[in-house]
This record gives C-alpha cells, sequence and structure tokens, in this order.
C-alpha cells in the first residue's frame, strides 16, 4: 500500500473555472443518470490540471458538492490513487519506471540524472521550481525500457547521456519530442524485423 | 513463424496510420452488419468453436463468458467493460492496440456489445496511457461521425455508446471487480464473488469485462471463422498472441506469433538473442511479473502457451516476457517486483497489505546477504500465508513470484544468507527479534 497524506499549505477556496466545468458536465453526462458519482476521478483529474497539477482539499470538497456526495468518499478517491498529486509538483513532473523490466536494463542510470539536474530527492523542487522527478511503478512501456514520463508523455529507449540533454531542454522551458531515443519505429525490433515486411517497405 | 496473411495485428508497429480509412484497408468495418446478421447465437458458438481464451491474464474461454450474459434484458441494462489497466510489469501490448489498432477494438465492442445485449460499454484506460486514450478518443469520434457506432451503428440496428474512463494509477484495477469499483467512482478495491459481474456487475447491472486484446481479436475470428482461429497454436491454445519480450535481449520487441510457439524462437528469432548469447540466459519471467520464473534449463524446450506453461508451474498470464541474464543479481530483480506490489497492495485484506511488505523487506535483506539461514523457509511460509487467503487474485500474483525464486533459485539464497544468529552475534542486525537474549549473559 502506499501511504499519501495532503500538502501542509492548502489554499482556502477552489472552483472550477468555466472552461473546466463545461468538461465536467460533459463527464458527468457519461454516466447514467444518478451515478454522478462515476464522474469524481476525471473531475479530480479536471481539478489537478486547472490548478498546477495538484489537488488541493478545498477541491476535494468542491467536487464532493458538485456531484452530491460526501467529502470523505471524494478524500478517499483521492488518496488511494497515485496519480493525484496532493502537493505541488514541478510544471515538468517528471516520473521514472524503475519497476524490474527497466530495472534491469538500466533505470537506475535515469534516476542519477534526475538527481543531477533536477534535485538531490525525489519530490523536491528543482532550483528554479520548474521541475520535479520521482520513481513510480510500471508505466506500461516494458519493451522501450528504460523509458520515463514527463507531464503526459513517453520518453523511451533512454540512457543517461540523453535523459540529461531532455532535462537540459526541459530546464530552458522546451518541450522536448516524445517516443524513442534510439530512433526506432515503436515497439518493432531494433534493426531485427521480421514480420510485415511488405507493409513496412509498400 | 506465422505467415503474415495470418497475423491479426497487421498495424502492430503503425507502418499504416490509426485513421478509419487505412484501418478499411485492412479489412476492419468491412461487413459488420453481415456479421451481426447472423445473430447472438452465431457469433457465441464462431467464439467458442475458435476456443478463445482471455488474454488479459487468466485465460478463460471468451465464449463461455458471453454466455453467462442473461439471455434476456430484465429491468437492469447490461454493460460491456474493456479492460485497458494494462500495468503488469512486462507488459505493454494493449497500448499497441489503442495506439495503431483502435478500430479493431472500436468494431470487437460493437460486435460483443451486440452479442451480450449491451447498450453501453466503457473502456478502462490506466490514467498513464493518456496520449494512448486520446488516440483511442479520436478514433471513437471518427466512428461516431461515419455512424459506425451510436444510433443504427454500422447499419446494423444495434445502439451502441462507448465512453472512456481514465483510471489513476492504480495496478489493482486490472481487477475486474475493483475496475468495476473504481468506474463507479470508489477506491479500487476488489469485491467479493460471487455473485460474479456477469449477473451483478458495474451498477449492480449484468456486466461482461474482457481485455482489450481479447476484443480486439473478434471481428477477425468472426470474418475469417473460428476454424481457421482454432487452426493455429494447439487445442484448447489456440490462435495468436502479441508477446513483449523485455528484459535482457538484443532487441526488445512487441510481436504477434502463434500461441504455443517455442520460447527459444521468440527470444532469438525476433528478439535478437540474449544478450551474452544463450550461455548467458538467467531466468525468464514468462507472463508478467506475478507469473513464477522459469530457470534456463527448462527454457531450452519450453513452449508458449497456457497448458505448457501451466505444466511447468508457471502460467502465460499477460505474455509479458522479461528476459533476465547472467549479468542480473536474480534476487535484487525479484526484491524490486516485490516492491512493485508492496506499493499497490490495496490494502483491503491483511494478508496481502502486510504480507506483501514483509516479503519485500525480507527480500532486500536477503539480496544483501544480511538474512539469516532459517528466514528463507520463514519467506516460504509467508508466501503460503498470503496465496489463497485473500479476496483477490492479488494475493497470489504478489507471493508466486517469491514462490519461483524459492522453487529455482533457494541455493543462491541460502549460498549468500547463511547467517546462524544463535552461532555468530551480529548486533548490528537490529531486526532479529531474538537479539536481546544474546545480549543476555546466561542466555
Amino acid at each position: 500500500m502506499s501511504l499519501r497524506r495532503p500538502a501542509k499549505n492548502q489554499p482556502e477556496t477552489f472552483e472550477f473555472s468555466s472552461s473546466s466545468m463545461e468538461e465536467a458536465n460533459k463527464i458527468v453526462s457519461n454516466y447514467p443518470e444518478g451515478k454522478q458519482q462515476s464522474a469524481v476521478m476525471t473531475l479530480l483529474y479536471i481539478a489537478q490540471k486547472q490548478n498546477n497539477n495538484w489537488i488541493p482539499l478545498a477541491a476535494m470538497k468542491y467536487i464532493a458538492k458538485f456531484l452530491d456526495m460526501p467529502y470523505i468518499k471524494v478524500y478517499e478517491v483521492a488518496t488511494f490513487y497515485t496519480m493525484y498529486n496532493l502537493s505541488p509538483v514541478g510544471k515538468y513532473f517528471v516520473q521514472v519506471c524503475t519497476t524490474t523490466p527497466c530495472m534491469i536494463r538500466g533505470a537506475n542510470k535515469l534516476v542519477e540524472a534526475c538527481r543531477e539536474k533536477i534535485s538531490d530527492k525525489e519530490n523536491e523542487l528543482s532550483n528554479d521550481k520548474s521541475c520535479s522527478w520521482m520513481e513510480v511503478e510500471c508505466l506500461g512501456a516494458c519493451v522501450n525500457a528504460p523509458m520515463m514520463q514527463i507531464n503526459d508523455n513517453y520518453y523511451e529507449d533512454l540512457d543517461k547521456e540523453k535523459t540529461l540533454e531532455i532535462f537540459d531542454k526541459i530546464l530552458k522551458g522546451e518541450d522536448p519530442k516524445p517516443g524513442s531515443y534510439r530512433g526506432r519505429l515503436n515497439t518493432e525490433p531494433e534493426n531485427n524485423r521480421k514480420t510485415l515486411m511488405d507493409i513496412k517497405n509498400a | 513463424m506465422l505467415k503474415d496473411q495470418d497475423r491479426i495485428f497487421k498495424n502492430l508497429y503503425n507502418d499504416m496510420g490509426a485513421d478509419v480509412k487505412s484501418a478499411q484497408t485492412r479489412g476492419d468495418w468491412v461487413n459488420t452488419s453481415d456479421i451481426i446478421s447472423k445473430g447472438r447465437d452465431w457469433i457465441i458458438n464462431e467464439i467458442k468453436d475458435s476456443q478463445l481464451r482471455g488474454r488479459g491474464g487468466a485465460g478463460f474461454p471468451t465464449g463461455l463468458k458471453w454466455s453467462f450474459a442473461p439471455k434476456e434484458v430484465g429491468s437492469r441494462p447490461h454493460y460491456l467493460v474493456i479492460n485497458a489497466d494494462e500495468s503488469e510489469p512486462g507488459t505493454c501490448k494493449d497500448r499497441d492496440i489503442l495506439r495503431f489498432e483502435p478500430h479493431k477494438l472500436i468494431e470487437g465492442c460493437l460486435i460483443a456489445s451486440y452479442a451480450i445485449q449491451a447498450h453501453a460499454c466503457y473502456i478502462y484506460i490506466r490514467g498513464e496511457y493518456f496520449i494512448e486514450g486520446q488516440k483511442l478518443q479520436s478514433a471513437i469520434n471518427e466512428a461516431y461521425e461515419k455512424n459506425l457506432i451510436g444510433k443504427n451503428a454500422a447499419g446494423t440496428g444495434w445502439d451502441l455508446d462507448i465512453y472512456i474512463h481514465y483510471g489513476a494509477g492504480a495496478y489493482i484495477c486490472g481487477e475486474e471487480t475493483a475496475l468495476l469499483e473504481s468506474i463507479e467512482g470508489k477506491k479500487g478495491q476488489p469485491r467479493l464473488k460471487p455473485p460474479f459481474p456477469a449477473l451483478i456487475g458495474l451498477y449492480g447491472c449484468p456486466t461482461i469485462i474482457n481485455n482489450v486484446e481479447t476484443i480486439a481479436v473478434v471481428p477477425t475470428i468472426l470474418r475469417r471463422g473460428g476454424k481457421w482461429f482454432s487452426s493455429l497454436g494447439r487445442e484448447k491454445n489456440t490462435g495468436t498472441k502479441i508477446f513483449c519480450i523485455s528484459g535482457n535481449v538484443n532487441n526488445p520487441c512487441n510481436v504477434e506469433e502463434e500461441m504455443n510457439i517455442p520460447l527459444k524462437e521468440l527470444i532469438d528469432v525476433h528478439a535478437g538473442g540474449v544478450i551474452g548469447g544463450w550461455e548467458n540466459l538467467q531466468a525468464v519471467i514468462p507472463g508478467g511479473s506475478s507469473m513464477p520464473l522459469i530457470p534456463k534449463e527448462k527454457c531450452e524446450t519450453l513452449t508458449m502457451d497456457f497448458d505448457s506453461l501451466m505444466a511447468e508451474k508457471s502460467g502465460l498470464g499477460t505474455a509479458g516476457i522479461v528476459v533476465i541474464n547472467k549479468d542480473q543479481d536474480i534476487i535484487k530483480c525479484m526484491a524490486r517486483i516485490a516492491r512493485f506490489y508492496k506499493h499497490e497492495s490495496c490494502g483491503q485484506c491483511t494478508p496481502c497489505r502486510e504480507g506483501s511488505g514483509w516479503m519485500w523487506r525480507m527480500l532486500e535483506r536477503m539480496a544483501k546477504g544480511e538474512a539469516t539461514k532459517d528466514e528463507v523457509d520463514m519467506l516460504g511460509d509467508v508466501t503460503n500465508q498470503i496465496a489463497g487467503h485473500t479476496i483477490c487474485a492479488f494475493g497470489e500474483g504478489s507471493s508466486w513470484p517469491v514462490q519461483g525464486l524459492l522453487r529455482h533459485f533457494k541455493k543462491e539464497i541460502e549460498e549468500r544468507n547463511n547467517l546462524d544468529p544463535i552461532v555468530q552475534k551480529k548486533n548490528n542486525i537490529p531486526y532479529l527479534v531474538d537479539q536481546h537474549l544474546l545480549d543476555k549473559k546466561n542466555a
């Protein structure tokens, strides 16, 4: 079980912006009448996106009212799922996969790169407050290991050098190109493809 | 090697594009209304004939599962739920289907929904696959525009709406009842079974839950016939399967191959061999991290299907093959997997919540050589206390890899951890419960 606690400094109030409100109403309509509680997970995402990538307690209270459900139920959901950030993270939020398939292909080098470039400790903002990093469990791109996720994008087939290059870019405020960093096509066997060659060469 | 014309996922590497037009050139959506006009019973029988088994890990026969849905729709609507919460370490096949073959999945949803009489389908995607979810959403939007789903979907007279529901980083939501809880907007903690979801599932209504790959192969099976599918592989382990080969191989990749393919062929032909050569192989995890590992000696002749791996006391699971060579510390690898399970336990059942952390801490110590002799047997005991004593299969999933390690690498662990606390006094090991006895002069 992962233990997660909300941040100490909390804003007093939270309210959906008009675009968030529109999005939220659309999500609620995806579910049958009376089952609006189903929308809580997506609404938490919307709140997180609106609030610099973290969810304050005020947002949970707001969502509880919005969906007409007890606050504790929203709190339960927000603390159970690990993708809801309960305290501030960087604008660039780096998540390095270190589960076994990535570990045996050198994920520790990526962690080293994080320590050198971003911050010495996990979940700590970089000097310019723009980045933070953490180790996470399997991100489901095992054949492209080692890999990491920055915000929504996957960066695959990395090594320490390429990771440092990516960090240089994000620290300058640029968005590096996602995908494989060895130039291979998605999940095909690099330089060793034996299947569907007619389609590839078509 | 499987012939290219028998491959179902022709766009596995995205050579052609994932939009509806190029999907149609690959045969998707071509005569969907003809298939559906043959009726429910024909569809379910054809799937039964194909002997398709669920691709999500448990390998339950899909046709049989569909036949559990009530024949008549009563006061409660039926639901189809697609499990795209792919989080098993070593597995990344559903991601490619969501990205590059979304129309196979959407068409499969329509056919399966018709077969089980559902008008709404929820696709549960893990939150990390946000980009993949967006790609699927744009494919769904395309399908709505072309009238392939929605009212009178694809001219079949059947109405179907498809919605995406994002998870938020919980491995346990891949368990079907936890997934339902999660869609209902609760913590993802599994439900007791029975009642099974086929009768009481999402919102208390009859619900069929299938893996992405299972549903995505359905249209092709119905087009080419159940006989064609069952001619591949062997009895009860038929058809094709996407294998994900990761770890210490020269060319890690996803590849669609026939069931019952030799493991050595997968590694040597498709993945370019083990790093350092076959002799450098130490062990293979054959089906995602929750399946017990298999040592090198058995890998020589092993074939990859549900039953042959079961005979080796392992399992095909999701077919995520993790190759571990001799440069790796096998105990450390397993300790990392134990840490994964410790992190992902939902906390509902005590044996799993406490035991998963216990296993992790013991394995970490064993990797460092700090454990005592008798702890090796204790670890085995802990795994037995977890497996079979929990609500869901997570208990087995977390203890099987440790049991596999103990079964095949016990000697390595014992060599590294030969400390005898009664003979050797080690004050710097604070967790030895009986250490205080040694401090007493007369102990």
